[in-house]
């Protein structure tokens, strides 16, 4: 015990006068943070997540949790989190796991863009009273038309148009397996994803046969591990995703610690119950940029070229230049999935030190395929990070056709962002695949809500584009005038293509 | 028809403008030259910038006249640019890949020397048709070149306010490329949109103004992809989806199919815009008609004006008069 005990995180408090001693926190603290002692409550702060479900349903308002009520000296290099993570793997010997996204403090570029609105010049159109189009096409456009006009006036189409996914606002959600999350989140994500007329990933664990009534609006996906994957699986998609890599863990596979592998889930995956699944870091047939365009091809001729297939990848440094390969594999869109982007599970030093933020992917990524004159060859879908409507319409400026949204879903349905993914103990029945949590989420109500949370979003961003004088999303779309950056350094605008603003 | 009466029509509109640019442009007005380009070049300074232009010119093809633009000093107008025209055959053996060789040259060479910025401004390029433009009013614009003394079977004039850019003589419209013309009231909020897909064609926005992309978009999906005027300017301003899903099938994929491919293309925000050629004339709105737009016939002669007045200034027994709908080409042809 050389180490000894570290400073709590957390301290969780009950005020006795306030408390009616109903027990709701020790029914709903899967932690085991608060048990009974004879008419007491008593509180072991130690195992507190910060995941407030206590608070959430202590009907007096009698729980108080502090952060980091002890802390270590101060110091502006030796922050708190490098201590922990030295401890920890002083005492392991292991890599270090963690849950969500990056959560180191990097200035947020979103936050540091500002969007336009029109005065007297150009009247701004009211969304109340105009119509106003969201509507968005995701795959391969035509670069041209071959129109050709018949004797009779009749305007005839010559050329022959590639499957595409039509959403009615450009905002998706993204993959999170059956495995990640439970199956009961799965359910109000595809309940949210039909209603709304978008679409949801599977992620790489396979599609639950409840989940076939949805389908029609599910993105099968094909990782490295290829987890679940067979005909049955990909003729169910309405598009299918290969997954190269992910924002949060750029470089490596996916995790899945054995015991989260239930029978159902081991159904699902096709693979044996209790078992890690641990994807792969390279796709074992995918060695260069030639191989992926195979599998590509492999996948349309093994629906009949009847889907549009998706390249998913993690922003890094040559992002750029892998979009531009992936729009020349006969791909018809390439998901970037920013640094920011969630998780459930993964290695710490990944999740904050590997890889680049979403918006500058994809505005490097919009103006390389512009440069070769390939833009139409793919849709860009960006992911990672994406928390409010601003930042939907702000990369879409960008050059982005539409996001993913993984983190904010999971928000709608109760999430607090504690972090603890990793664990599968998610006390909102999100995160876990044991069945007395799983239960605790309604798939119904939190279809509910995620589907309000998208068609919030969807009306905010009708009423940026109307006070931008614009009425169609295809003319937000790379409009990078119509952003400005504050407080941004040079080489990031020059990145960004956007002047500051006052300029 | 002489440029008089235009004039007339276009300055008894002057509450639309304030005096930082007007232009004009007619068709028809060099029948000795007909078959060569007609530059129209502003130089900053004829010493130092004619020599490098002129030395651009014959490497590419042959200059086989050249003379100053007359002009006639006006009170209310700084003559700050000298403008020239150049009749110029290009050299179609440069350009060998290219299935529209002598096009292709004029294009390059108004994309080089105008975002070069080098003492030259090539802002007028077609074949028997010249753009007059300054920075002043319409009436002295107009008796700056003596308009009156062209005589022209196709003309489009503009008044400009200017927002977004300062008026300067290359800012005021029409604006020109090979023989398509473009004058617009508005203001373009794709304009981004509109630049970057443009620009990643091959054509060089310089011009600091959202009316050159107007006509960089109609020399591309004319021109180069071969579409029809309607279906470019269904393109431009097309139907909502709403529209869309109520169409018959074969109707609703062509809408589509233009759509999907050509969305960059779309022009969004307030604009009243007329484009012509040597055999057309064309007028249309954005999709909800936020600027006006008013046409009117008169025998075989088509008119199209923000204001009903101004065509009644060159003729007041038009017939036909009518407000088109949002995004409603109207389009005149040329029947010699």
């Amino acid at each position: 015990m050389s180490i000894g005990s570290t400073p709590m995180k957390y301290r969780v408090k009950i005020d006795t006068e306030r408390c009616m001693q109903c027990k709701r926190c020790i029914e709903n603290c899967s932690y085991g943070v608060f048990r009974e002692e004879g008419d007491k409550i008593a509180i072991q702060s130690r195992n507190c997540v910060a995941c407030h479900r206590c608070l959430a349903f202590c009907p007096r308002d009698a729980i108080e949790i502090e952060e980091k009520p002890g802390d270590y000296r101060s110091h502006p290099v030796w922050t708190r989190e490098v201590r922990e993570t030295i401890f920890n793997q002083a005492k392991t010997g292991k890599i270090v796991l963690a849950g969500m996204g990056n959560a180191q403090p990097y200035p947020i570029i979103f936050d540091r863009l500002v969007l336009d609105a029109c005065q007297v010049t150009n009247p701004s159109i009211d969304p109340l009273r105009e119509p106003m189009e969201l509507r968005t096409y995701i795959g391969k456009k035509p670069s041209s038309l071959d129109l050709r006009q018949r004797d009779n006036g009749e305007v005839q189409l010559c050329t022959k148009l590639s499957p595409n996914l039509q959403i009615e606002t450009p905002i998706m959600i993204g993959h999170m397996s059956y495995g990640a999350i439970s199956l009961n989140a799965q359910t109000a994500l595809a309940k949210a994803a039909s209603r709304i007329g978008t679409f949801m990933g599977t992620g790489e664990g396979g599609l639950h046969e409840s989940l076939y009534p949805y389908q029609s609006h599910m993105i099968v996906q094909v990782a490295s591990g290829r987890f679940g994957v067979d005909i049955n699986y990909l003729e169910r998609g309405a598009a299918i995703e290969i997954k190269i890599g992910q924002g949060a863990k750029p470089g490596i596979g996916g995790h899945l610690p054995g015991d989260k592998v239930c029978a159902d889930i081991s159904c699902t995956r096709m693979i044996p119950e209790g078992t890690d699944a641990i994807s792969p870091a390279p796709h074992h047939d995918i060695y260069s940029i030639e191989d992926l365009k195979q599998l590509v091809r492999g996948l349309k001729e093994a629906t009949e070229w009847k889907k549009p297939v998706f390249v998913k990848i993690a922003a890094v440094h040559n992002s750029a230049a892998i979009a531009a390969g992936i729009a020349r594999s006969g791909a018809d869109a390439v998901v970037v999935d920013g640094f920011r982007g969630g998780s459930g599970a993964t290695p710490r030093v990944f999740r904050d030190h590997v890889g680049i933020p979403v918006e500058a992917a994809v505005a490097s990524v919009d103006a390389k395929l512009r440069q070769q004159g390939i833009r139409n060859e793919v849709s860009i879908i960006a992911s990672g990070g994406i928390r409010e409507s601003a930042d939907v319409a702000k990369i879409i400026c960008l050059g982005a056709d539409a996001v993913y949204i993984g983190t904010s879903a999971l928000v709608a349905m109760g999430c607090r962002v504690c972090g603890t993914c990793y664990r599968g103990t998610c006390a909102w029945g999100i995160a876990t695949q044991k069945p007395e949590l799983v239960a605790r989420l309604d798939p119904e109500v939190n279809a509910v809500q995620v589907e309000n949370l998208i068609h919030g979003w969807t009306l905010e961003l009708a009423e940026l584009m109307g006070a931008a004088g614009i009425n169609s999303i295809e003319s937000l779309r790379g409009n990078r005038d119509r952003l400005r950056g504050y407080m941004l350094d040079e080489g990031l605008m020059n990145v960004l293509d956007v002047k500051t603003v006052g300029a | 028809m002489d440029g008089s009466k235009i004039r007339e029509a276009l300055a008894s509109m002057n509450e639309r403008g304030s005096g930082e640019g007007s232009g004009y442009v007619a068709y028809g007005i060099y029948p000795d030259y007909k078959e060569y380009y007609a530059l129209h070049v502003f130089f900053d300074n004829i010493r130092e910038h004619k020599v490098p232009l002129e030395n651009l010119l014959e490497k590419w093809g042959m200059i086989i006249h050249d003379e100053q633009i007359k002009t006639y000093e006006q009170p209310g107008l700084r003559k700050v640019h000298t403008p020239w025209r150049y009749f110029f055959r290009p050299n179609p053996s440069m350009m060998p890949k290219s299935t529209s060789p002598e096009e292709d040259i004029i294009t390059s060479l108004v994309m080089k020397v105008n975002s070069e910025r080098n003492g030259a401004l090539i802002f007028s390029s077609g074949k028997n048709l010249g753009v007059f433009k300054a920075a002043g009013w319409p009436e002295d614009v107009a008796n700056f070149y003596r308009i009156q003394d062209y005589k022209g079977y196709l003309w489009l004039a503009h008044n400009r306010y200017p927002t977004n850019t300062a008026g300067w003589w290359g800012g005021a419209h029409p604006f020109n490329l090979l023989n398509w013309s473009v004058v617009h009231n508005g203001e373009i909020t794709s304009y981004g949109t509109n630049r970057r897909y443009i620009e990643s064609f091959g054509y060089k926005c310089t011009m600091h103004t959202d009316t050159e992309v107007v006509a960089y978009l109609i020399d591309l999906l004319i021109r180069k992809h071969g579409l029809s005027e309607e279906m470019a300017v269904r393109a431009f301003a097309p139907p909502f989806w709403d529209e869309i899903d109520r169409m018959q099938q074969k109707e609703q994929e062509l809408n589509r199919a233009i759509r999907l491919a050509y969305g960059p293309a779309l022009m969004n925000g307030p604009f009243a815009i007329c484009v012509a050629n040597e055999n057309l004339l064309c007028g249309f709105t954005d999709r909800i008609k936020l600027r006006p737009l008013v046409t009117a016939e008169s025998g075989d002669r088509l008119f199209i004006s923000s204001e009903e007045a101004a065509i009644r200034r060159i003729d007041d027994d038009v017939t036909n008069i009518r407000m088109p709908g949002a995004g409603e080409p109207v389009i005149g042809r040329v029947y010699s």
